[in-house]
């Protein structure tokens, strides 16, 4: 078919903006970052400082992301209620420490205090399980053959309906995690200034995505997973149970993100029915940016989104003199999303369950 | 006919100046008069956020006027009370579609709401051309009760303070008995944070103290982390944050992790003064300012009111307009009592605009805010505010401060 | 699971009775933990007779009694005994809760664990009437049962009169308020309905009115005559019918008073937007979930050229306003359209949901707010026409009208879009990208078009939008009015013109109506949005196409697939990937 010159001439401009526009906003984050920090109003450790708190909140995103991820990776849909799941887990959390707190085993010596932290994780985990099975069962097994679009719908539906449901059974206040003391106390390290509750995040994220990818890649039900994603009717052939394979993502998936709200909740400090929405809007986000459907990706792009909330409006911002720029730390966010997007369509690291590109 | 009619005017007349007469005929009235038949219920609507973030603010105010309605039993003059609920949003369209609503039905005699300055602006026509009248427990944005608010507004009222009343005095507790000459202030994007650190800041401005930085954040931020850091790198000795519980909780909760932020002054404001906020802020809150209507005045009723609350909600308020909301209700229903006129058979008239009237003469009203007021430009609040300073008591879990730090 | 059915047929016959029994149990629990039961107590269905928390109860054990019966296969008796034991078990679960609750203070955990609640469920007795709920819903169940065991015959009419009367109870100060306006209808009113719910006589009119009408309708079969009908007589039926309807939507909110003006002046509006997306996402097959971004640029255009207050710039009158609007939206579309557009299905819709979440933090922010008002916004918008407030166009009916006036315009064109060249080569995409490219289609381009052109809808809608609340708000552009577009366009049947005006009706209008019960209405949107996608994935009123493909797909596998071996993999067939 021939191409007309007016087309061409349309191409050419169409061209010549989307490379204007990926210029230009580069252009902003050097010049930005260069001028703030040429400015030399803020020490190292003020940037210090902002890594950690984009590391603690990068490494819950991350968490959350994953189940997003999986899901999308097996089923190909976007688990809305997700972020849902999350606050659920958190509130799970709560009236666990609330009870151990009330025995006073939470803030009896560091060891009960670690030891609680783990049941109130796997009270939440478990509790996000069982409501994120139930969501499953009823809201998006029977549409698994449905359009995409959907099972969307239908996620929406259950978003509403779960945050609706805690609102009822809890009000709509906040409910304020006990206090772990051991957590509020710095590492005694000089050159940079850290609490216990940073580490312990930090480290329960990691140590949980480790377990994750070990069990994703070299168990048996973790290999079953993955074939689903790859090719469901090939993998139903082969004699894996796709159904259970489904259903143990979800369950994964939900627990992280259960445990998750308990990291969260001591973090914060407060949960409400509402606080699921927004971390589970930025772990889909996250999820997206390191290329929905890997786990490495959501890991990677979870870190990531907490690092450009931190840093960026500071960073890329603060040279050119905008006022009240921490307001603009999601549409930074958003901004650096479109823009990797535009760079690489399929996230950082491209959208396979196993990381192994095919 | 006419001389029905002409008995009529007496009767409003009469009532104008007080008077109380019973089994007369229906008056009448320019903006119209609802008939409760005998066997009807009286109805009074509230509206206010009851979903979305900010439901805890409405909810709260709702259940202080379900406690008023309590303490009538229920009853007006041998009728039950219906208390509708509509939900506003706390936007501007919710607002506007509630009170669309409300206008439109015939049997509601008045209105306690709305929760957010927001539903109001975008309601308060509908209510107003309606006839009916609301008094809000909690708008406080200035511009509602400025006398050249406009005919719009006729129906409105409040018992909230405005905040020009609040900003004006955290400025002045700050520069004159803090001694502080420096102060940074956060706001959350929320129309009432933006308003009442505007104000702040340009009073603080007129008593010689410096701003050195005005900061926004997210509504939904959780990270306090960068923008604390922003305010500390300008160094200010009193940071003003008059925001919500939550975003609220968050800074408090962080700002004393943040270097160059150890001992600066913490300043909140009637959003946060509950303790749903302390407990969300931890021991952090301790030592920091909260600045809210005066509750000392009148600590007696208010104690009697928070048992109530207890037993009828199962927890302390979960918002600061509870109060408010239980005076708004007992002024509404003291200006109905005032002019409603009752036929023999029991069936109730009330005259819109002398109850409108009847609302706006309210005069050294025994609320539990305080001896209330109404100025003719719709304020009935008690613009007294106090300051008080959370102690190692409040973070224990002991609720509200004993007695304010100022004035 | 059958060996054990062989062994004790007896006792095994009742299984379904109680797993259903547990549903019920669970879902009655629900009901009273999330508050329903005693927030709603106050609130009567028929006034002095039950309340709307007691019929949430009763309605559970009815449902599970119904259902027993339904699933047992041998004989009256036995299903109605399957349907009792169900209630009970669902009631006995509510008595342990009073149980439970009398001897510990459940209210740390659950809010609603309250003494209002144990009053609802044992009416007033507290616990020595902890024995009521069984024998309460044990009787519903009952209930339920022998509604399933009548003859069909009695059946419709006893299930259409429940519904009805369920129906009118909760909209009953919907209806009554308009009634109440005019003075001829005004005694009817206050006969039938009470300040909330119905009366008693009501209630009975209600049920007769339901029975004559089956009846009548039995008699006339006037749909059945219609359709009878030769081709040539109905054609001739068509246009008095076109202008009855015409007739009625214009006379719509005169008729039924202010409150329904400003619901049908939003849900319009929402028709608008959506006929926008429907080119966007219905036909391009674009998911995109920031269309409130253009929405935005509208709705602010109108504001700043417009509005009187302080950040009013130029005092235009509105119609010259809008057209300014459409075009910066259709702008804003363009420039946002670029740089996405070569990014595919899902991650064009979260990159879009960051525009439209982009656009509201800036609207709301200290940068802009010299020009936009920052959280306080831009008020006030005046009016399109101004008018005195007993004018027949006073408030919201007049942006009903100019809403209503241009939906048509829109439909319109959005008929004619879909019919052209350009929509084929939409359509083309949205089925398959390559090949589209393939066949010569230029993706950008028109993937541009459709963007934009969806764009400029959203930025109409925005624009009447701010002139109906006068003013705007960046708290008013939320990711949400983004989503009820989309789901409005699959609700109703995605590509269908009608559809998205029945989409909006029960996504917009719906919910409007349902403003008294505050959070809740949320809750039952969510449980509303669930089950309609189960139960008709193909929206209410869908397109001759999109109908024909669901129906093609229920004719390659018959019935329900078994759980556990959907074999199928929708997505990786283009062809049925995305709804049409």
């Amino acid at each position: 078919m021939q191409v007309r010159l007016a087309d061409r001439v349309t191409d050419l401009a169409i061209a010549t903006f989307l490379w204007a526009f990926r210029i230009s906003v580069v252009l902003i984050v050097v010049v930005g970052s260069f001028l703030t920090l040429s400015s030399g109003k803020y020490g190292l450790e003020t940037w210090t400082g902002l890594v950690i708190t984009g590391l603690t909140t990068g490494s819950v995103y991350a968490l959350v992301a994953l189940g997003y991820t999986m899901v999308y990776g097996i089923l190909r849909m976007i688990n809305f209620a997700h972020g849902d799941i999350f606050m659920i887990g958190g509130f799970a959390g709560y009236f666990a420490g609330l009870a151990l707190s009330r025995l006073g085993f939470l803030n009896a010596n560091a060891i009960a205090s670690l030891i609680s932290i783990m049941i109130m994780m796997v009270v939440a985990g478990v509790f996000a399980l069982v409501v994120a099975l139930l969501v499953e069962r009823i809201a998006y097994r029977p549409l698994r053959n449905a359009p995409r679009l959907i099972p969307l719908i239908s996620a929406f539906g259950a978003s509403y309906f779960l945050e609706y449901s805690v609102k009822g059974w809890a009000g709509p206040g906040v409910y304020a995690f006990p206090d772990v003391a051991v957590l509020d106390q710095l590492v005694p390290i000089d050159f940079v200034r850290i609490k216990w509750l940073d580490v312990l995040v930090v480290i329960a994220a990691l140590v949980m995505m480790a377990g994750l990818y070990f069990f994703v890649m070299r168990t048996k039900v973790g290999t079953a997973i993955r074939a689903v994603s790859e090719d469901k009717a090939t993998a139903a052939l082969m004699g894996i149970d796709v159904d259970r394979a489904i259903v143990t993502t979800f369950a994964v998936g939900a627990a992280m993100a259960g445990a998750a709200g308990v990291l969260f909740g001591l973090m914060f400090r407060q949960i409400n029915y509402f606080s699921g929405f927004e971390p589970g809007l930025k772990a889909f986000t996250a999820a997206v940016l390191g290329g929905i459907g890997n786990i490495p990706g959501a890991m990677l792009g979870g870190l990531f989104l907490g690092q450009v909330e931190a840093v960026g409006p500071q960073l890329f911002l603060d040279g050119f003199g905008v006022p009240g720029l921490a307001g603009l730390a999601k549409a930074v966010g958003f901004t650096m999303l479109v823009l990797i997007l535009v760079f690489r369509p399929s996230g950082l690291l491209g959208e396979r369950i196993s990381g192994t590109r095919a | 006919m006419k001389l029905r009619k002409l008995g009529a005017l007496a009767v409003v007349s009469a009532l104008a100046f007080g008077a109380c007469t019973q089994g007369t005929p229906a008056p009448s009235d320019e903006l119209g008069v609802i008939t409760i038949g005998p066997n009807d219920n009286v109805h009074i609507a509230f509206w206010g956020v009851l979903s979305g973030a900010d439901a805890s603010l409405g909810q709260d105010s709702l259940d202080g006027a379900k406690i008023a309605l309590a303490d009538h039993d229920g009853k007006f003059r041998g009728h039950d009370i219906t208390l509708s609920t509509d939900d506003g949003q706390c936007t501007v369209e919710g607002g506007a579609a509630a009170a669309a609503k409300m206008a439109a039905d015939s049997t509601i005699v008045g209105l306690v709401g709305s929760s957010c300055s927001d539903e109001a602006v975008g309601g308060i026509k509908a209510i107003s051309d309606a006839g009916l009248t609301t008094i809000s427990p909690s708008n406080t944005r200035p511009a509602l009760t400025s006398p050249d608010r406009g005919p719009d507004y006729a129906g409105y009222l409040r018992t909230a303070h405005s905040d020009a009343f609040q900003g004006k005095a955290v400025a002045e507790f700050v520069y004159n008995e803090l001694g502080k000459t420096t102060a940074a202030t956060i706001h959350d994007g929320s129309a009432y944070a933006e308003a009442l650190q505007q104000v702040f800041a340009d009073e603080y401005t007129a008593l010689g103290g410096t701003i050195v930085i005005q900061e926004q954040v997210g509504k939904d931020t959780t990270d306090m982390t960068p923008v604390l850091t922003r305010v500390a790198g300008a160094n200010p000795e009193v940071l003003y944050y008059p925001i919500f519980v939550a975003a609220g909780g968050f800074i408090t909760d962080q700002a004393r992790d943040v270097p160059g932020l150890e001992n600066t002054v913490l300043i909140g404001s009637d959003g946060m003064f509950t303790p749903d906020f302390v407990e969300a802020a931890g021991p952090n809150a301790e030592g920091m300012y909260l600045s809210s209507p005066n509750f000392s005045a009148f600590q007696a009723g208010y104690t009697g009111f928070l048992e109530k609350y207890q037993a009828l909600v199962g927890s302390a308020p979960i918002s600061a307009f509870h109060a408010h909301a239980y005076d708004a209700f007992n002024i509404l229903y003291a200006a109905l009592d005032k002019v409603a006129v009752e036929a023999d058979d029991g069936t109730i008239y009330i005259p819109k605009k002398a109850l409108r009237d009847a609302i706006y003469a309210t005069k050294d009203f025994q609320g539990i805010t305080g001896i209330l007021s109404c100025s003719a430009s719709g304020d009935c609040g008690a613009p007294l505010i106090a300051v008080y300073q959370i102690t190692a008591r409040e973070v224990g879990g002991q609720w509200p401060p004993e007695a304010p730090v100022w004035p | 699971m059958t060996a054990l059915a062989a062994t004790a047929s007896g006792w095994s016959g009742w299984l379904p009775a109680i797993r259903l029994g547990l549903l019920g149990a669970a879902i009655a629990l629900y009901l009273c933990f999330i508050g329903i039961v005693a927030i709603f107590d106050p609130r009567p269905l028929i006034q002095g007779v039950i309340s709307l928390g007691q019929v949430a109860l009763i309605l559970t054990g009815i449902g599970v009694g119904y259902l027993t019966a339904r699933r047992a296969a041998d004989g009256p008796l036995r299903a109605m005994i399957g349907a009792t034991i169900a209630g009970t078990i669902a009631g006995a679960a509510l008595t342990g809760f009073v149980l439970l609750g009398a001897v510990i203070d459940l209210r740390g955990v659950i809010l609603h664990a309250s003494p209002v609640t144990y009053g609802v469920l044992t009416f007033g007795l507290d616990t020595p009437g902890a024995w009521i709920p069984i024998v309460l819903l044990g009787a519903a169940g009952a209930v339920g049962g022998a509604v399933e065991v009548l003859p069909t015959r009695f059946q419709r009419p006893v299930i259409s009169s429940l519904m009805a009367l369920l129906v009118i109870g909760l909209f009953a100060g919907v209806i009554r308020s308009p009634m109440l306006a005019n003075p001829l209808t005004d005694p009817i009113a206050r006969l039938l309905f009470a300040s909330d719910g119905v009366t008693p006589l009501g209630a009975v009119a209600t049920v007769v009115a339901v029975l004559g009408g089956q009846a009548l309708n039995r008699r006339l079969a006037i749909p059945q005559r219609v359709r009878e009908l030769p081709a040539e007589r109905r054609q001739r039926l068509t246009l008095p019918a076109i202008i009855v309807g015409v007739l009625f939507v214009l006379w719509l909110p005169q008729g039924v008073g202010s409150f329904f003006a400003q619901v049908v002046a939003v849900v319009t509006l929402y028709v608008l937007m959506a006929f926008g997306l429907n080119i966007t996402l219905g036909l391009a097959g674009l998911l995109d979930l920031g269309f409130v971004a253009f929405f935005a640029v509208g709705a602010y255009t109108v504001g700043l050229l417009t509005g009187s207050g302080d950040y009013g710039i130029a005092h235009w009158p509105f119609w010259a306003a809008v057209p300014v609007a459409v075009i910066l939206a259709m702008a804003f579309g363009a420039f946002l359209g670029l740089p996405i557009l070569g990014i595919r299905g899902d991650y064009l819709a979260i990159a879009t949901l960051g525009f439209g979440e982009i656009v509201r933090i800036l609207a709301g922010s200290d940068l802009l707010k010299p020009w936009l008002g920052g959280p306080r916004g831009i008020y006030p918008i005046p009016k399109p026409i101004e008018v005195t407030p007993d004018s027949f166009l006073a408030g919201p009916l007049q942006i009903y009208y100019i809403a209503l006036a241009f939906a048509a315009v829109v439909a319109f064109v959005a008929v004619r879009l879909r019919d052209s060249r350009l929509g084929r080569a939409w359509v083309a995409i949205r089925e398959d990208e390559d090949v589209a490219e393939a066949l010569g289609v230029n993706l950008v381009q028109t993937k541009l078009l459709a963007y934009m052109l969806g764009a400029a809808f959203a930025g109409l809608g925005g624009a009447i939008f701010s002139t109906l609340l006068g003013a705007i708000i960046s708290s008013s552009i939320t990711v949400f009015v983004s989503i009820n577009v989309a789901a409005i366009i699959i609700v109703g049947g995605m590509g269908s013109i009608p559809g998205v005006v029945v989409g909006s009706i029960f996504l917009i209008g719906i919910p409007e109506l349902f403003r008294e019960f505050s959070e809740y209405r949320y809750l039952f949107y969510g449980v509303a949005l669930i089950a309609m996608m189960i139960y008709r994935p193909e929206g209410i009123l869908p397109s001759r196409i999109t109908r024909r493909e669901f129906h093609a797909s229920d004719e390659a596998e018959p019935g329900e697939p078994a759980e556990g071996q959907s074999t199928d993999e929708p997505t990786s067939q283009p062809a049925t990937g995305m709804v049409t």
